[in-house]
């Protein structure tokens, strides 16, 4: 996938040395540019995705994606694998922990969903029960690729809050620089 | 080895064991809930036997009974034996063996936790995966999963 110049958002004046933006602009492209993240691997998908997304093949840290052991340092919360009941409370505890703004993106079926244990009776049907979902990546396990397009999809949702923020169009807030 | 142990259970306590078979080559002892431990004992401590290492404690769900079932192995000979005993459904009950494996504490935590077997003498019987205020033990057979 492509990625988007982060000063996408920044306009210039043609010919000019002045830069003008808005400062909602510039907290947003500090903010995805820094998603540093908590890495919540409860099952599989830790290995599969946020282990193998975070190594040098496919590399989170060139998005800027720092792993952060800690929610209060974090503000993006990877939810990897299979939320189970008695885990629950602590997701959200955790989650509650993490300073605003913050993020979540479900990893694989079992956070999405409850995966392949939704009849069981020890496992939460979707994090999304307990705590905000922003950004769903479908797979069991999903490739490291989804989970770097989920992040990318995420990008795109903080910036168009940005955009309904000050009632820009899409193009508006994707004027160039 | 089998003919032993089972002739050692039956010479000691000749009511104990209610039936006896080989399954896959292991022998199976029925026993009578009220000689359990006293039978457990014996394969402990019984210098031929000397059944050191309680393998595994689990339970059936009959519908009309619940059996917990101990696989015991003698580590030196790799003797092994299973006891079974047969519990009354709407009350299961049966003594505690954590007197002769600690190892069971956790064991027979595990059955109360998932099936409601209470161990009598058990010096720790609470909930050991599922959450502590959780109502009910799901592997029975007619646990109703809550939505």
């Amino acid at each position: 996938m492509e990625i988007e110049k982060p000063f996408d958002y920044i306009e210039r004046i043609p010919g000019g040395a002045i830069i003008t933006t808005t400062v909602d602009k510039v907290l947003e492209w500090g903010r995805e540019c820094s998603l540093w993240y908590f890495h919540f691997g409860l099952a599989c998908c830790a290995i599969e995705v946020l282990m193998a997304a975070g190594a040098a093949r496919f590399d989170l840290d060139r998005f800027g994606m720092m792993f952060r052991a800690t929610p209060r340092q974090s503000d993006l919360m990877i939810v990897a694998g299979t939320v189970t009941k008695k885990m629950a409370p602590r997701v959200k505890r955790l989650y509650d922990q993490m300073a605003d703004p913050k993020y979540v993106i479900a990893t694989g079926s079992c956070a999405n969903a409850g995966g392949p244990f939704a009849d069981s009776y020890a496992v939460l049907k979707g994090v999304d029960l307990i705590i905000p979902v922003d950004v769903y990546v479908p797979g069991c396990p999903p490739r490291p690729e989804a989970l770097i397009y989920g992040v990318q999809k995420l990008k795109e949702k903080m910036r168009s809050q940005v955009a309904k923020k000050h009632n820009l169009s899409e193009e508006e807030n994707k004027a160039n620089v | 080895m089998s003919e032993t142990t089972e002739s050692t259970v039956r010479k000691a306590f000749p009511e104990a064991v209610l039936d006896a078979s080989e399954i896959d080559g292991v022998l199976n002892l029925k026993l009578a809930a009220n000689f359990l431990l006293d039978v457990c004992r014996l394969l402990y401590s019984h210098d031929d036997l000397s059944f050191d290492y309680l393998a595994d404690i689990t339970a059936i769900d009959w519908r009309d009974r619940i059996e917990v079932v101990y696989r015991l192995t003698n580590l030196a000979t790799n003797a092994k034996v299973v006891l079974r005993v047969d519990l009354d459904r709407n009350d299961p009950q049966v003594e505690s063996v954590s007197s002769v494996w600690k190892g069971a504490e956790w064991q027979e935590r595990e059955v109360y936790d998932l099936m409601g077997v209470r161990f009598i003498g058990h010096p720790d019987l609470r909930r050991i995966l599922l959450p502590e205020d959780w109502e009910g033990h799901p592997l029975r057979k007619d646990y109703v999963i809550p939505d």
